[in-house]
């Protein structure tokens, strides 16, 4: 199973609109913050503040060499979400289809038995 | 009769914050869904979630303030337990239960509504959550309420990041 504090960590960062977008930019690739904060209506500072809520949370790193310190993602904790939301799909999904064809397995027998209709 | 390979399709929606609905419709009369659901010899049978899970255990003692525990197996040998009380049961069309999944996860309560059209059944899953932040948690940030990043670009982004 995952780790449920780390995670949390994640879904937290990740509960705000301001910061979804952010990563939605970086998964075309590495920008500085004059760069993300272009498609705001917030300052630059205040989408530095939303990076460092990112970064404690490993969802970005920062080049630490470039004059400009690109911001990257880190994709290892949103592949866990990615994970998580998908198995919680997945469970219903494949269960529901389970029932389906159980549903009509019962409903065959009852049919060769006649006990019911 | 139900055709063989009826494609129907679960759906996922968040009608509020701290709420998750699965709807699916089965071909099958409502009296029958609901034995799956409170019955063990049914449940077993199909609550089961991906390939590779048995359910060993399969308790159910249904009245209200009775106690149902879930234990699922792996074929690796893992378990994966899950327990609750029943607080309402009006057959065949409504169970209402608490669901655990252990101390890191919060407790939520379920309720499942059955509702009969033309031999159909559709039942409404309903779980909800005690706080916003703990849905989205087993939700992942709410899919249905903007998170612009969708499934598909992501998977495609994991993929090539291998």
């Amino acid at each position: 199973m995952l780790a449920a504090d780390s995670l949390s960590q994640t879904f937290s960062a990740l509960a705000d609109p301001t910061r979804r977008a952010i990563l939605e930019r970086l998964v075309e690739g590495p920008a500085t913050v004059k760069q993300l904060s272009a498609p705001f209506t917030i300052s630059g500072p205040a989408i530095s503040r939303h990076l460092r809520v990112l970064e404690r949370a490993g969802l970005v790193a920062r080049e630490r060499d470039a004059q400009w310190r690109p911001t990257r993602l880190e994709a290892a904790p949103l592949r866990e979400v990615a994970e998580w939301t998908d198995n919680y799909r997945r469970f219903w999904d494949a269960s529901f289809d389970r029932l389906d064809s159980w549903l009509q397995t019962l409903q065959e027998k009852e049919k060769k038995h006649g006990n019911r209709k | 009769m139900a055709t063989a390979n009826s494609t129907h399709t679960t759906t996922f929606t968040t009608p509020s914050d701290r709420e998750i609905v699965a709807t699916r419709t089965f071909d099958a009369p409502r009296s029958l869904v609901w034995e799956c659901w409170t019955k063990p010899e049914h449940v077993k049978n199909w609550m089961l979630g991906p390939d590779g899970w048995t359910m060993p255990i399969c308790e159910i003692d249904l009245r209200p303030g009775g106690r149902w525990r879930w234990v699922w197996r792996k074929t690796d040998g893992s378990e994966m337990e899950m327990t609750g009380e029943y607080r309402e049961i009006v057959p065949p069309e409504r169970l209402v239960n608490t669901e655990n999944w252990g101390a890191d996860w919060p407790e939520t309560l379920n309720t499942l509504v059955l509702s009969e059209e033309d031999g159909r059944t559709k039942t409404v899953c309903t779980v909800l959550y005690p706080s916003k932040e703990a849905r989205d948690r087993a939700m992942g940030t709410g899919m249905e309420d903007g998170w612009a990043l969708s499934n598909e670009r992501l998977d495609e982004y994991l993929r090539k990041l291998g």
